[in-house]
């Protein structure tokens, strides 16, 4: 089998999906009010881009996304670190955790409005409380998984506490935390789209949401593409960065 | 004991300084009420069965969507987990699908079902039809080759050949994706209802949030969390004992 062959397979696969679809949407055999050609779905994304109407809420999404997930990850890596290295801590907060982690983030959109109205404030809150979990998660596990020998290291060198943190803990709680800050981007996309369709804030889960109301459905797949792409490069994006700050360890795990 | 002491030091002064304060009158009434209230709200919730109704339906649509993930993501699993030529053609298409939010399908499911269970569990599936479908294929991929070669040997018919090598040597591991999307499921079908659906707890919260009953909605809160809770106990345990009987123990 050549090297070209399988990407070329796959490129076809996908290019006769898109087809069929292109052929059933014209001939009518799915309603094209509910399943809109892909090129009519293009067209309309082509002319948001060219005509810049997908600028604003693609970025009042995107800030709203990284501002909350700043937040949680912030958030995280501290109690993370605060509950890997101290037993008490760990005795007073993990009970009150674990019941808070497995309840959707989405529940808390009623108590965010009662507390912060409709504002920005009310979707970072949401959005911090739900990507908050992954990274104290991954953060916790990093800081307590050293291994035993780098802590004999630490003890044989007569390292402050503070050293060991630095050069020991904190190297090792990485990778764990910046896997959790990945899975926790993805959650921030998601909850910042659920925010706006809910309380009605400009971005791009409040457009789609209008889009379907005014049955205007190829904007309502473009606004769908436009956040598939951005889950996409966004996810990618930390891949790299991931890359790049963990070059120290050589073969990528 | 101390550990316990301990974990409930934190909930039990929440507590009791949010009932002080508001009984001092420092605290909003009508965005904080008072656990005593809460409490209250909680128990007549149950009382007068509303609250198992919702709950009924949001348990509902969780669980169609996840059978319905299920099913299809085992079966499309095992298929390309067993044809890597084709799993490579496909992948692609998928890992572009995948990263769509499922709550932005809800306006789409909206338009094709309507309001009600239907939509709902559309999403859900949507939702939780990833992870199955991830895991079964690295399940299948991953099983012992001796024992693909054992079936080929004994000639077993497709089906004989699913049903007795392939399915319980990856359960152990299918197990481990149809878990991920049980949480997922639950956590899915609360959002639609919040974001449009008008059914079950989520709608329930969203009702009391905005006729000004903020006891009810901390009520509504208190029993969900409680819900997710108990799920990923219960999970936890069930999951235990399957990794002890499928796990490591199938190989030859």
């Amino acid at each position: 089998m050549k090297r070209w062959a399988q990407p070329a397979a796959a490129a076809l696969f996908a290019a006769a999906l898109l087809l069929l679809w292109q052929v059933l949407a014209e001939r009518q055999f799915i309603s094209p009010v509910f399943f809109p050609s892909p090129s009519r779905t293009l067209a309309e994304l082509y002319r948001e881009v060219a005509q810049g109407q997908i600028w604003a809420p693609l970025e009042a999404t995107a800030y709203r996304m990284f501002c909350g997930w700043a937040l949680a990850s912030l958030a995280g890596v501290l109690l993370g670190a605060a509950i890997g290295f101290s037993r008490a801590a760990r005795d007073y907060l993990e009970p009150l955790l674990d019941f808070m982690r497995p309840l959707p983030a989405s529940a808390m959109v009623p108590v965010a409005i009662l507390f912060f109205g409709f504002s920005n404030a009310m979707t970072i809150a949401v959005i911090a409380f739900g990507a908050v979990w992954p990274v104290l998660l991954g953060s916790l596990h990093g800081f307590v998984s050293i291994e035993p020998q780098l802590a004999d290291v630490a003890a044989v060198l007569k390292l402050p506490r503070a050293q060991a943190f630095a050069k020991i803990a904190v190297p090792n709680a990485l990778p764990d935390v910046l896997a959790g800050a990945r899975v926790g981007l993805a959650i921030s996309l998601i909850l910042a789209v659920v925010t706006e369709m809910q309380a009605s804030q400009t971005g791009l889960g409040q457009n789609i949401l209008l889009a379907q109301r005014s049955f205007r459905s190829p904007e309502l797949y473009a606004g769908v593409v436009t956040l598939g792409i951005m889950g996409f490069a966004i996810n990618h994006a930390i891949v790299l960065l991931e890359r790049r700050l963990l070059r120290w360890r050589g073969a990528p795990a | 004991m101390r550990r316990i002491l301990r974990g409930a030091a934190i909930p039990v002064a929440i507590v009791l300084l949010w009932e002080a304060g508001s009984r001092a009158g420092l605290l909003p009434m009508d965005t904080l009420s008072r656990p005593s209230d809460v409490a209250v709200a909680l128990v007549r919730a149950f009382a007068d069965g509303s609250i198992l109704r919702s709950t009924w339906q949001t348990v509902e649509a969780a669980l169609s969507g996840f059978a319905i993930a299920a099913a299809a993501g085992i079966l499309v699993g095992v298929i390309l987990g067993l044809a890597p030529l084709l799993e490579r053609t496909v992948a692609p298409s998928i890992e572009a699908l995948r990263p769509v939010p499922a709550v932005a399908l809800t306006p789409l499911t909206l338009l094709l079902f309507g309001f009600g269970l239907r939509m709902e569990a559309a999403v859900v599936a949507f939702a939780c039809l990833w992870p199955i479908l991830l895991v079964t294929v690295a399940a299948v991929r991953g099983i012992e080759p001796r024992l693909l070669e054992v079936a080929q040997a004994l000639r077993l018919s497709f089906a004989s050949r699913l049903r007795k090598i392939i399915l319980p040597a990856a359960a152990g591991r299918i197990v481990v994706g149809l878990r991920v999307a049980l949480s997922i499921s639950l956590i899915v079908a609360v959002t639609v209802e919040i974001v449009m659906n008008p059914r079950g707890l989520g709608y329930g919260m969203i009702v009391a949030a905005q006729s000004l009953k903020p006891d009810l909605m901390y009520a509504q809160l208190l029993w969900l969390g409680f819900l997710g809770w108990a799920l990923n106990a219960l999970l936890s345990r069930a999951f235990g004992r399957w990794h002890g009987a499928f796990g490591p123990g199938v190989r030859p």
